[in-house]
């Protein structure tokens, strides 16, 4: 650990020494403020096929990227390349577009009381030393469970294994400047089933920080073959109205459409069916939703967002009212608000979990439809529009009957959120949305 | 040491030569049996307009080189953001470690001349306009969408212009350059009518100058075509749902090819066998009337390029001929390993990615039938016109497209305007319920990105006016 406390301490201080004298540059060439960010990420993937390696793949990426402002116009530049003559060019690049963008009065850096003066350390970083040899014979390991778990699943897509450390770094002209390394580690799979002339494929997957807490190898290749399997013999059903039950992973996305409606972004734009809903009831009045930025190790977590503003742990929904938007500094401006620290994105979004398991999920559902995937691109946000392509399951008297594809599912977000049953305690921890399976009370099934 | 006659190479100092002497030792490391080098320069800007002020404009550089060892079914791969000797010879290390044994093999020698190219010009698409030049047309464009209509309450203009230059120098004696200018044009407009808020979008593009978007007035043709499609869904209904006839217009509709058929047929997954498409050459997958090519050759198109990231060029290859499947898009690896070879369709979002078989122009030739004959034919059905994108699961063929223009047809006639709706059926079973296909072949504006496996391309679709006679239609309304 010594040594990789020393390589994170060189590094940071590499990173922020290249942001240190952009911003100096930047001061230089006239900008009364400028902001950078540094992006770096190394990594190693590799994907197997029937047991034999099929690619293996060395990455190192890197970015730079620059904003300045000078008389409340804004111009920004980005560049691989952080030799200080490439920063000294795309300073400049940045400085010449600012020239021609128009003043606009709400532009700048976050406010400096907002910035993450003194920010937390969220043990992100767990290297991973895995050889090439290791990784294959790891992703070999989960194929072969997954060949091996049932005798229709005829042929694989691989499993594969990454591992990925990155650093980012950010800094502006009020004097912040801020750094963190992070590690995210992957292994997944995904098979081929047949039966009566027709195939099926689905996967399964696990991802951490610390690649300790990985799924073990030979699980996530029997959930994907279990999941592949499951979906052989798939057929329509009718056109009807039916309760749709979204399944933990689907249900993230659901969220992710309420997340996307209250993003400053579209609201002070109007381009979101949800303007004008601070303070408003959305969701049933036992629903909760909140973000949780700090988790330790949490696949969200960070400490400041790309702005430098502090992430807060906060409600976004309590009792099914909306209390936080998610804003960056510019959107919270233009809304006369303050800034909720979601410049990029937000941090472990977490929807307080219900008491029902998996099992008694499918028993409130008692007879509708379990969607467990999702395609398309049907979302209108403007107007709260939802009509996706659908596979998953028909249940019946709480027990799953017979798998279902090619239909879809439609209805208005505004309609399904405040609709919504129940929340199952079924989480899916693995990424950034952290919430159970979802019951809707009615939607409309297109099919047969 | 001598320096390049490639200008992508002349500021490295990595010679002819030395390009020949990386592959030789790729080559040397056992089992590898293809190798190649991709070296890329690219710049990228963007401009946008909201608020009626361009509020951003962005630039930024991208270059470095990629290197893939391939041995058998098998790819080392790794790259570097520098292009320099010494980066080149850390990734090559990496990539060949795919393999182990020894074995010695040897490079073709590349052709001392390299063929000349002309699907674009050469421009610099930043260069084509100035700064002030490029404010302007985003302002006129925001200007006309605000003009058309007093309902329209919020205006977002972007402009993207890119180069890229790129060399490839394969173990075959391959040796290719391209220069590919990008441009980019989208309006997105929002209406406010009685308290009801819709949006409406529009845009083009092409491998040209930013000029592309004064002539005929396109960049104001997107306002008015923006802003007509916004006010349009004030008064639209609910889409229907259930299974009817569906009719699709000419141009962008063409997306249904890129997922119904157009993944299916792509080589990697056809020789895994994981596509609803695989062993079925030669099999009846569409109606007589139907006839789809992919064609990467297209003047000036968004989907087109001179040769494809393996320097291969790009030519038409038909997929599905009077209704049989005819091919697929193969790229060196998959091409060679199904025993065949590639047809100018491995393509790679850039150095950092490894490429693959993938689309260009995807299009449907034109049929016998009128488009007013068509629509006529109809007693009950739906007209879509315009779609957000879409996405196929390439094994069970199943493929969703979501339509954002939409309209009822009632005994013949073109109704009511619907809500958006998405439209889901099978990949392998679509085309062998279209019953019509019309003689207006229209090819899209130019504004189509495919992504698979993470990575994203510029495309292009096409189609004449279609009639499928059963398609699932995804609305909220009963059936009607």
């Amino acid at each position: 650990m010594a040594n990789n406390a020393s390589h994170i301490k060189k590094k940071r201080k590499e990173l922020e020494s290249h942001i240190a004298l952009a911003l100096k540059v930047a001061n230089k060439s006239g900008a009364d403020f400028a902001e950078i960010s540094i992006a770096e990420d190394n990594g190693l993937s590799v994907s197997v096929r029937k047991g034999e390696i099929e690619t293996l793949e060395n990455h190192f990426d890197k970015g730079l990227s620059i904003t300045v402002f000078k008389n409340q116009c804004k111009g920004s530049s980005s560049t691989s390349d952080f030799s200080e003559k490439a920063i000294r060019q795309a300073v400049k690049t940045a400085v010449d577009i600012a020239k021609f963008t128009a003043k606009d009065d709400y532009s700048g850096l976050a406010d400096y009381d907002e910035l993450a003066w003194d920010y937390p350390e969220l043990s992100l970083y767990y290297p991973w030393e895995i050889s090439a040899e290791e990784a294959t014979d790891l992703a070999i390991e989960c194929e072969a469970a997954a060949l091996k778990a049932d005798q229709r699943i005829v042929n694989s897509e691989g499993a594969s294994v990454s591992s990925h450390a990155s650093f980012r770094a950010y800094g502006n002209s009020h004097g912040f400047i801020g750094s963190f390394p992070a590690t995210s580690h992957s292994l997944s799979c995904a098979v081929i089933g047949k039966e009566n002339d027709a195939m099926q494929r689905d996967y399964w997957y696990t991802a951490t920080r610390d690649s300790n807490l990985l799924e073990d190898a030979k699980q996530v290749g029997k959930q994907a073959a279990k999941r592949t399997v499951a979906r052989l013999n798939a057929r329509k059903v009718s056109t009807m109205k039916s309760p749709i039950l979204f399944s933990p992973e689907m249900s993230s996305g659901l969220i992710g459409h309420f997340i996307g409606a209250i993003h400053g972004s579209s609201l002070y734009r109007k381009a979101s069916f949800l303007v004008d809903s601070l303070g408003k009831k959305i969701f049933p009045d036992w629903m909760h939703i909140y973000e949780q930025p700090h988790i330790i190790s949490g696949l969200g977590s960070a400490p400041f967002d790309s702005e430098g503003v502090r992430t807060r742990s906060h409600s976004i929904v309590e009792q099914g009212v909306v209390k936080n938007y998610v804003l960056d500094s510019y959107a919270a401006r233009k809304l006369k608000l303050s800034s909720t620290g979601n410049a990029g994105g937000i941090h472990n979004l977490c929807v307080e979990p219900g008491k029902l398991s998996h099992s008694a999920m499918l028993k409130a559902l008692d007879k509708g439809l379990l969607v467990t995937e999702l395609m398309g691109q049907g979302i209108n946000t403007v107007t709260g529009d939802y009509s996706r392509g659908a596979a998953g399951f028909w249940v019946e008297n709480g027990k799953i009957q017979f798998p279902v594809e090619e239909i879809t599912i439609a209805g208005n977000l505004k309609d399904m959120f405040s609709n919504i049953v129940a929340v199952g305690n079924d989480v899916d921890l693995r990424g950034n949305t952290r919430t159970g399976s979802i019951l809707v009370e009615e939607m409309m099934i297109a099919g047969e | 040491m001598a320096k390049s006659s490639h200008s992508i190479l002349s500021l490295s100092d990595i010679s002819d030569a030395e390009l020949s002497k990386v592959l030789g030792k790729l080559m040397s490391h056992g089992g590898v049996d293809a190798a190649d080098l991709y070296f890329q320069k690219s710049h990228y800007e963007s401009w946008s307009l909201e608020d009626s002020i361009v509020k951003q404009g962005n630039f930024s550089i991208e270059q470095g080189v990629g290197v893939r060892a391939i041995s058998g079914e098998k790819t080392g791969f790794a790259y570097s953001d520098e292009i320099s000797l010494k980066a080149l010879t850390t990734a090559s290390k990496a990539a060949r470690a795919i393999s182990r044994q020894g074995q010695k093999h040897s490079v073709n020698a590349f052709p001392s001349k390299l063929p000349k190219f002309h699907l674009y010009d050469a421009v610099d698409p930043v260069d084509t306009f100035t700064a002030e030049e490029k404010v302007n047309l985003l302002e006129s464009v925001d200007a006309e969408a605000r003009r058309l209509d007093s309902r329209v309450t919020q205006v977002m203009v972007g402009l993207a212009g890119e180069r890229s230059s790129m060399l490839v120098a394969a173990a075959d004696g391959t040796l290719a350059t391209d220069v590919r200018p990008l441009v980019r044009l989208s309006v997105s407009v929002i209406v406010e009518s009685n308290g009801r808020r819709e949006q409406g979008g529009a845009g083009g593009g092409a491998r040209v100058g930013y000029g592309y978007f004064l002539e005929e007035e396109r960049g104001l043709e997107y306002a008015r075509e923006a802003v007509r499609q916004a006010v349009l869904k004030l008064d639209a209904m609910d889409a229907p749902a259930g299974a009817m006839t569906v009719v699709l217009g000419a141009g962008w509709p063409g997306v249904l090819l890129h997922e119904a058929v157009g993944h299916g047929l792509e080589g990697d997954f056809n020789r895994k066998g994981s596509s609803a498409f695989s062993g079925r050459i030669g099999e009846r997958v569409a109606t007589n009337e139907c006839t789809v090519v992919d064609d990467g050759t297209l003047p000036n198109r968004r989907g087109s390029l001179n040769v494809d990231d393996e320097g291969t060029a790009t030519q038409c290859t038909t997929l599905i001929e009077n209704g049989v499947l005819k091919g697929y898009l193969q790229d060196k690896l998959n091409g060679r390993l199904m025993g065949g070879t590639s047809t100018g369709n491995g393509r790679r979002e850039s150095y950092a990615h490894l490429p693959m078989p993938r689309m260009t122009n995807t299009y449907m030739l034109p049929g016998k039938y009128e488009h007013d004959e068509i629509i006529a034919s109809v007693e009950r059905g739906l007209y879509a016109v315009n779609f957000a994108g879409g996405q196929v699961d390439i094994t069970s063929g199943k493929f969703v497209f979501s339509a954002s223009e939409a309209y009822l047809i009632e005994n013949g006639k073109i109704t009511q305007p619907v809500r958006g709706a998405t439209l889901i059926g099978n990949g392998p079973e679509v085309l062998t319920k279209v019953s019509m296909v019309g003689n207006n072949l229209k090819l899209d504006e130019g504004v189509g990105t495919c992504g698979k496996e993470g990575q994203s391309i510029p495309v292009g679709v096409g189609q004449p006016t279609l009639k499928i006679d059963e398609l699932t239609v995804g609305g909220t309304s009963g059936v009607s």
